[in-house]
Formats: structure tokens, C-alpha cells, sequence
């Protein structure tokens, strides 16, 4: 016996306008309660986020007010700094004021700039942004269609040569860091030939390459999940019903063993984000690309703690915020994912 | 990219290894010594040891045998391009690259493992609070994991960078820092796999302690998947202290790493991209060699799965004599010396040997036999669906008049356009388990129009319509509803029914049914039958019908071929296999071990043990 009795239940089994309707309502009410759900997740995550990166800059010992006015600033000079900073407050005090600063977004003045940190940061994250989700694209555009005719050339230890190929070349692209990939890129483009511009952001060629350099490893590594996914679903007892039809390998890959790939591809994209945002940072330095990444690391350069600490925290919310919404669109895609999310 | 990996070392991001880390465990025949030399000799086994024998002497020896090289400056050649005297050339200080770069090999490699030890021993420590620690505090744990491991990484680095400030030690530190959460979820995660089990489970019960469950039954088993991932692990540790370096915030002067160099160089890369190519290489090199580290590790601990290599069949081999059914005036389907072949260890198994047999038009017939005995597969190969690696090879297969036997082969996919078209309509085929046969993906109603729009030369509409129209048919209520749900909002007997209904999309000359009500409750069991006799009286559809239930069988079908060990023994009417007549030992044994109402209570069960043996010889040959 086979019957999902929760699923038929819902949707009833009797004809009529009424059960259509029925079967609506289920399903809505289910993406509700499961928005909910991941939303009451997401503020513990950032609850935890903003605490674990607010005990890390206050417990571990080190002081990042020395750190900033170096070993030559007189004790009084340290001492007038952290107080203006609330440093010497009790830590619970801190803690409150800093959640305080988060909330009324005011997030202090950076130490270097001498501007508030957060008009820097909305200056500097639409560049990091695009960056970002550009890449991502390409990640998905270029891995799973990849991964799908690999997997189909492959199965059941088909074209051992195809197999070797492949398994070399992504797994010596998956492991090239995208910072080394950039240096190949800057090579071969500005050294070798001038056909890319390798620095800044200004016309859409300049993105040509950081996208590139960012992207080449991660969808060398995707692929290789996505093929290990469609060798399992080509195994599939559909994939035999679909093949009983007779239809053209494209039709039985793409329009079959697709949608089936799509929600462990949007999964693996999940994870990915987070290394591309994490990218961004080396990418940013190489290109000179003017986003977050080049901000942090010239604030941890210049010991600009209040200024590096903002950041850290937007780039944890970049992430955690779109794992939110893949999370959202695989349910839209696959409503059967919520019931096993819990 | 590296740095990816780093945030998740046991998502198959991180490598081969990692992927399967917690795989299948490999057959226990192969102890586990003869195993490590065998994977240790192998080309992989012996290409790490290689390569890790490199960086390791690099590591030792570099600074002492070209340290001194290393420090000497030329001022005569700065930032020089390579020449025989500097293989890369120099640096802006008319220092040798080279030197300098087989240098740094120690600290780059120290700075690396260390901070991938600092990882694995935070992180295990960590991984293993959830399962000793209180209920709640473990939970508290395990989400705190969850974020963190959302979290990249190498900002966690920079996170710790900020207050310890750069340098060596603190690159150290915050890669190690950053690196715990997966080596803790890995820890925690394997932990709970054992701790889930039932020998720990009664020695919770026998009143054993927590820290000894934790040494006796759980570290043991988190032990290899985390040494593979460790080695791995190095690997990422090198590339992100590498890139913290790069930007400045890791190795500080006059120490020097490679990060470091390729941050200068990257500088002088129009004047001299030497010295960033060779840093790249170095990189890359000690990079790929923890990954294989981590590859043959994970092989050697049995981790991982053997890839299933390709075997190719040579010889069709000669078909075995069977009987030659009488010929039928013009059968549905005809079949001649139908041999199904299959890798199997170091040779081949043939499980369906020379198997001959005919279809009128409009009969239903049976197959029956016990599991294995070749039934299904003798379905999918007469049915062209069957591929590579099996190998199926026949004297003839004729269906609907069309012989499928290209050069003594079945091909698992229609030769031609017509040939699928012909397939496509002519030939239904009702599965087993109707809960994985329909796509979960797809609307029901999309993939039973789907054969009118590829062979039916019907518009996507026109296919729409029949597919409601053919779901009516086969009785399901309110079609066009049912149509635009999905597969899973279907009952069992619903779902046999749409893929009935998906076969009459054609005008079918013969539905193969491989056991079609196996899976379904008695009361549903009945109704598809009911339909497929239905499809037969009012299409003419001949039926095959798979089913190891002869009692089943005897009343749907008209005939039966009984098939034993890849081989049809007896072909019967149902009116002789009724009444006694079955002439073959097997089908005797088979129509025994049906039991009955009428039995004797207490009596015992007739069954077919293992080891019996039944002459392979067909009886009543021709009897079609």
C-alpha cells in the first residue's frame, strides 16, 4: 500500500468545485505556516549572528582600540577612545546598546573614513550585490545543464573517456582558488592580450572577468553534485515510464529528469552562496571592484573595528536572507519540501 | 573554490572524498590492511604518497637549503625577468622568486596544518557536546552549528583578524576558529548515526556512562570520515591562509608565505607574470596533493564506493536450444531466442536464457515465476527498453509485424522515427510500483498527453483534451481536476489507473503489465484488473501480464508460460494449469504452495526452499 492518506485526505478524493478549492486552501495555508516557520528560524539566526559577531570582537583577548592607535598611543589616549566607544561598559550593556545601534541602523563612525558606517556600506554593497548574483547565475546557467549531458553521457559507465575527462577537469577547476583564478584571468587578458578591462566597474566588459574568476571553480564543483544527482534520477522507474513513450533523449533529460534536479541544484545553490559571497572578497581586491570586499579589508588593514564589524554583519544577513528565499522558492517548487522541513 | 569548502567539508564541495565520506561501507570480506596497501599501490595510492613525499621535503628542507639564497638581494636586477641565474626571475628587492617561493613552502604548509588541526580538535570537541551534553544545551549547540556553518567562512576569519590583529599566529587562529563548525557538524552528525543505534541503545540502558559510550562506541566511528576530512581540510587551511596573506591581513614582513609573494608579484604582474604563474602552481600543487590526501584516505578507510566499471560483451553467444512455439498466424508479438545478459562480479550472468514464446491479438497472458526468475526483464527486453550494460540478443522479436532484432541485438532505443512512433502508440506499459513510475515532477494530466503530442501529431491542446478524455476512461472522477495535480495527491490505484490511461493515449496492440497490482490493497488490486480486461474486450489489447501470484494469474489470463531460472519451462492453458495438469515439477511446486481456504488449520505451508532444484528442461513444447 502506497497511499499517501495525509495528502488525499486534504485534497479529497470526491469530485466537485468544492475539493478544488479545498486542495487550495491546504496548500496555502501549508506555504504559510511554513513562511513562519523559516522566518521565526531566520531572527534566531541573526540573533545568534549578531551575538556571536559581537562576543568575538569583545572576548577574544586583544584589544582592537590598541590594535587601531598602535603600541605608541599613550594609555590615557586608549583609555579616552574605548569610553567614547562604550568599551568599558559591562558587557550586557554593550550588548544592548549595540542591538540599539543595529535596530536605529547607526552603526557608529568608521575610524578611517570618518563617515558612518552604514552610509559607507550602502554606498559599497549594490557593487558587492552584483557581484554576487551575477556570478550565481552563471554558477547555475553553466552547472546544471553541464552536469545533466555529463551525467546522460556517463550513466551506467558509459564513455569511460568522457568520464576521465570530465572528473580530471572539474575536479582540477574545483580546486583552483578563485583568487588564483583571477590572477590567470588578469594574465591571460591584461598581459597577454588587452581584450578585458581588468580593473574597476565601469562598462558591462569589466565585469567579464571577476564573474568569471569567481565563477569558474564553484561550477566546476556544482556540476559535479548536479551529475551525481541526475545519475540517480536517470535510474528512476519514471525515467523507464518516460522512455516507454519513446522520445527524444532531450525531451526525456531536459523536460523529464529537469525538474526533478531542480530543488537539489536550488539546495546546492544554498551553500554556494555563501563561498561567493565570501569570494567577493579576494575578487574585489584583485579587480579593484569597489564593493564591501575591498571596504573590510582596508578597514581590518587600517584596524577600523566598528567599520569591519558592520560589514561582517551585512554580509552574514546577505546570506542568511537568501538561503531564506531559495528555502521559499523550493517550497513554492515543491510544496512536498515543506512537510519534511521541520 | 577553496574557500567554499572550508565552510562545508562534508558536502561534496570539498571533494570527492568528502562527498561519500559517509558512504557505503565496502564489502567486509576485504579486511581492512589488505585494503589500505591495495589502494596505497594503486596509481592514485602511489601518485599522493608522491606528491606529499614533495611538499613535505619542500617543507623540511626548503628554508635550509635555499633560505640563504632566499635572503640574498642583487641590485643589480631587480624585479628581473626569469634568466638562467633566476629561473622566475627576482622581486622588487633583486631577490631569486624561486628561492623564495621553495622557501615559504614551510611556513605556508605549517601555517595550513596547524590551523586545520586547531579546526578538526575545536570541532570534534564541540561535535561531541550534543551527545554527552544535557537535551537542551545540546539542541542549543546544534543550531548554533547550523548558523555558523551558514556563515563563509573566511569572514569568520576576518571576524577573529579583527581583534587579534594580523600575523602568522592569528591567521592560524582564525582559520582554525573558522573551520570548526563543519568538523563539528561532521562529529555531531556521525556521532548521532551511532548514537541512534541500538547496541548504544542498550548500553544506555545497561546503565553505561555517557563518556563511555563517547570513547567505547562514538569516537571510533567519527574517526576515519574526519582523518579523510582533516586531510582535506589542510588542503582548504593552505588556500584560505594563502588568500588572508594575499589581502594583506595574514603573514606579515619579513616573514613571507606565499599569499604574501603573490600579493607583491601580483603588483609587478605586467612586468613579470613569472613569479604569479609559479606561486600559482605551488599553490595549486600543495592544494591538490591534501585533496588527494584526502581521496586515498577515504578509499583506503573504504569510504568510498567503487566506481562500477564498464564491461563490454564481445560474443552474442550461441542462443540456447529451447522450445519453438507452434507459429501463430499473425501474433502481436513474437519471440525467438530472447537472451538477456548482465555484468556480475569479474563475468557475466545470464538471466534470461534463449527464452522463445508467442502473443495472438486480444489474449492475455501470464507469466509467472518466482522472483529472479527473469520475468520482468524478459518484459523490457522485448519491449526495446532495455540498455547498456545489459546486453540483450535475440534471433527475432517481432512486434505488430515489425521485427526489432538489428544484427542480433535488441537495441534499447528505437532505430527510427516510425519504429518509436510504432512503439510509442502500439505498445502500453503498466510498472510495478505505481508510486515511483509517474514523473513527481510533472502535472499527471501533462504526462499522459504527453504520447498524443509526440506520435499523435496532436496540438498541445488537442493532447490535453484526449489525456482528460483517456483519464475518464479509465473511471478516475473529475478528470479535468485530476489532470493539473501531481502524482503524489493520487492514490496508489489511481495512479496505476493514469498510467493505464497514459498507454491508451495509443491504440495499443499489447499492454505489458509487470506485476501492475503488487503493490496495490486487494479491493484496488481487483479494480485495475477489471480495467485491463476492459482495455482487452473493448481495444482488442492483448495483455502480458507479470505476476509471481498463479492463483492471480490463473483467473485473468487464458494462458500462461511459467518461467524458472531464465527460462520458460512450461507454456499451459489457465483451463490445465486449474485442473491439475501442470506436466513441469516447478509449475506443480508453484500451484502447491498456493494456500487455501480449505486447508486443514495447523497444516503446513507448501513452499519452494531455496536450494531446490528443478530440471531446467521445457515440457509440452509448441503447446501455443
Amino acid at each position: 500500500m502506497t497511499t499517501e492518506p495525509t495528502v488525499t485526505l486534504l485534497t479529497g478524493t470526491g469530485a466537485g468545485p468544492d475539493s478544488a478549492t479545498g486542495t487550495f486552501r491546504g496548500r496555502g495555508g501549508r506555504l504559510g505556516a511554513f513562511i513562519v516557520r523559516r522566518l521565526v528560524r531566520l531572527a534566531y539566526s541573526v540573533v545568534t549572528l549578531v551575538t556571536v559577531v559581537f562576543l568575538m570582537v569583545r572576548l577574544i583577548p586583544g584589544d582592537p582600540v590598541r590594535n587601531a592607535l598602535g603600541i605608541n598611543a599613550t594609555a590615557a589616549v586608549v583609555e579616552a577612545q574605548r569610553e567614547s566607544l562604550g568599551l568599558n561598559d559591562p558587557l550586557w550593556t554593550q550588548y544592548l546598546n549595540f542591538w540599539k545601534g543595529l535596530l536605529t541602523w547607526d552603526l557608529g563612525d568608521s575610524f578611517s573614513l570618518h563617515l558612518p558606517v552604514t552610509t559607507i556600506i550602502e554606498q559599497r554593497l549594490p557593487a558587492t550585490l552584483e557581484l554576487a548574483f551575477l556570478s550565481l547565475a552563471l554558477v547555475l546557467l553553466v552547472s546544471i545543464p553541464l552536469g545533466i549531458v555529463v551525467a546522460a553521457l556517463t550513466r551506467g559507465g558509459r564513455r569511460p573517456t568522457v568520464d576521465l575527462a570530465y572528473t580530471s577537469a572539474s575536479g582540477l577547476f574545483a580546486v583552483i582558488p578563485e583568487f588564483l583564478m583571477g590572477v590567470a584571468l588578469v594574465y591571460f587578458f591584461a598581459v597577454q592580450s588587452h581584450l578585458l578591462p581588468v580593473a574597476g566597474r565601469t562598462d558591462p566588459s569589466s565585469y567579464v572577468l571577476p564573474v568569471l574568476a569567481l565563477s569558474i571553480a564553484v561550477a566546476a564543483a556544482v556540476s559535479r553534485i548536479v551529475r551525481v544527482e541526475a545519475l540517480t534520477v536517470f535510474e528512476q522507474d519514471y525515467i523507464r515510464t518516460a522512455r516507454a513513450k519513446r522520445m527524444s533523449r532531450w525531451r526525456l533529460y531536459f523536460r523529464h529528469a529537469l525538474p526533478n534536479l531542480v530543488t537539489s541544484s536550488l539546495t546546492v545553490a544554498g551553500i554556494v552562496l555563501g563561498s561567493l559571497v565570501a569570494g567577493t572578497v579576494l575578487i574585489e581586491t584583485i579587480f579593484s571592484w569597489p564593493g564591501l570586499g575591498l571596504t573590510i579589508v582596508d578597514a581590518v588593514r587600517s584596524k577600523d573595528f566598528p567599520l569591519a564589524q558592520g560589514i561582517v554583519i551585512v554580509y552574514g544577513l546577505i546570506v542568511l536572507v537568501s538561503n531564506l528565499l531559495i528555502d521559499i522558492v523550493l517550497v513554492c517548487l515543491d510544496p512536498r519540501s515543506a512537510l519534511k522541513d521541520t | 573554490m577553496a574557500v567554499t569548502s572550508m565552510s562545508t567539508p562534508d558536502s561534496a564541495l570539498a571533494g570527492p572524498a568528502a562527498a561519500t565520506a559517509v558512504g557505503e561501507p565496502m564489502p567486509m570480506a576485504v579486511s581492512s590492511r589488505r585494503r589500505f596497501l591495495t589502494v596505497l599501490r594503486s596509481p592514485l595510492g602511489i601518485g599522493a604518497l608522491a606528491a606529499l613525499m614533495v611538499v613535505a621535503v619542500f617543507a623540511v628542507f626548503g628554508p635550509v637549503l635555499w633560505g640563504e639564497a632566499a635572503r640574498q638581494a642583487d641590485l643589480t636586477q631587480l624585479s628581473a625577468k626569469p634568466s638562467a641565474d633566476h629561473l622566475l626571475g627576482t622581486d622588487a628587492g633583486g631577490r631569486d622568486v624561486l628561492a623564495r617561493v621553495l622557501t615559504a613552502t614551510r611556513l605556508s604548509i605549517v601555517t595550513a596544518v596547524l590551523s586545520a588541526a586547531l579546526g578538526v580538535f575545536v570541532g570534534v570537541v564541540i561535535g561531541l557536546l550534543p551527545t554527552i551534553a544535557p537535551r537542551r544545551l545540546g539542541r542549543l549547540v546544534n543550531s548554533a552549528i547550523g548558523v555558523a556553518l551558514a556563515f563563509p567562512a573566511l569572514l569568520l576569519a576576518i571576524v577573529v583578524s579583527i581583534t587579534l590583529g594580523v600575523g602568522a599566529t592569528s591567521v592560524t587562529l582564525a582559520i582554525g576558529l573558522a573551520m570548526a563548525p563543519s568538523y563539528a557538524r561532521l562529529t555531531q552528525t556521525l556521532g548521532a548515526s551511532v548514537t541512534g543505534r541500538d547496541f548504544v541503545a542498550a548500553a544506555r540502558i545497561l546503565g553505561v556512562s555517557r563518556a563511555r559510550i563517547l570513547v567505547r562506541h562514538v569516537l571510533p566511528n567519527v574517526r576515519d570520515p574526519l582523518i579523510v576530512n582533516a586531510s582535506i581540510g589542510a588542503g582548504t587551511a593552505l588556500v584560505a591562509a594563502t588568500g588572508l596573506s594575499f589581502l594583506g591581513l595574514g603573514v606579515q614582513a619579513p616573514d613571507y608565505d606565499w599569499g604574501r609573494m603573490l600579493n607583491e608579484s601580483m603588483g609587478a604582474i605586467y612586468v613579470n607574470p613569472a613569479p604569479s604563474l609559479g606561486l600559482g602552481a605551488a599553490i595549486v600543487f600543495a592544494g591538490v596533493t591534501f585533496a588527494l590526501a584526502g581521496e586515498v584516505l577515504a578509499r583506503a578507510f573504504g569510504l568510498h564506493r567503487p566506481s562500477g566499471r564498464r564491461r563490454r560483451r564481445k560474443t552474442t553467444g550461441s542462443t540456447a536450444a529451447s522450445p519453438v512455439p507452434q507459429v501463430a498466424e499473425d501474433p502481436v508479438l513474437r519471440v525467438r531466442g530472447l537472451r538477456v545478459e548482465a555484468p556480475r562480479g569479474d563475468g557475466w550472468a545470464t538471466p534470461v536464457r534463449g527464452v522463445s514464446f508467442d502473443i495472438d491479438r486480444g489474449e492475455i497472458v501470464g507469466i509467472v515465476g518466482e522472483s529472479g526468475s527473469g520475468k520482468s526483464l524478459t518484459c523490457m527486453a522485448v519491449a526495446s527498453l532495455l540498455e547498456e550494460p545489459l546486453h540483450v540478443t535475440a534471433s527475432s522479436v517481432q512486434f505488430d509485424g515489425t521485427e526489432l532484432v538489428v544484427r542480433g541485438k535488441v537495441p534499447g532505443r528505437p532505430r527510427s522515427k516510425s519504429l518509436a512512433q510504432q512503439l510509442g502508440t502500439r505498445l502500453a506499459f503498466v510498472f510495478q510500483d505505481p508510486s515511483t513510475s509517474l514523473n513527481p515532477a510533472l502535472h499527471v494530466g501533462t504526462q499522459v498527453a504527453e504520447v498524443g503530442l509526440l506520435h499523435g501529431g496532436l496540438s498541445r491542446r488537442e493532447a490535453r483534451r484526449r489525456a482528460v478524455d483517456r483519464l475518464a476512461a479509465v473511471r478516475l472522477s473529475d478528470p479535468a481536476r485530476r489532470a493539473r495535480q501531481y502524482p503524489h495527491e493520487f492514490s496508489g490505484g489511481m495512479r496505476q489507473r493514469a498510467t493505464i490511461a497514459m498507454g491508451l493515449m495509443g491504440e495499443p496492440a499489447l499492454v505489458i503489465a509487470d506485476e501492475p497490482t503488487t503493490a496495490l490493497d486487494v479491493t484496488v488490486q481487483r479494480e485495475v484488473l477489471a480495467l485491463l480486461r476492459r482495455v482487452n474486450r473493448e481495444h482488442g489489447t492483448a495483455v502480458m501480464f507479470v505476476s509471481h501470484d498463479i492463483s492471480l494469474v490463473s483467473s485473468f489470463c487464458t494462458r500462461v508460460l511459467v518461467m524458472y531460472r531464465g527460462a520458460i519451462v512450461e507454456s499451459l492453458s489457465t483451463e490445465d494449469l486449474a485442473s491439475g495438469r501442470a506436466a513441469h515439477p516447478y509449475t506443480r511446486a508453484l500451484v502447491a504452495a498456493v494456500p487455501h481456504m480449505d486447508a486443514v488449520p495447523g497444516t503446513e505451508f507448501a513452499t519452494i526452499t531455496e536450494d531446490a532444484e528443478f530440471p531446467l528442461d521445457a515440457v509440452r513444447e509448441g503447446s501455443v
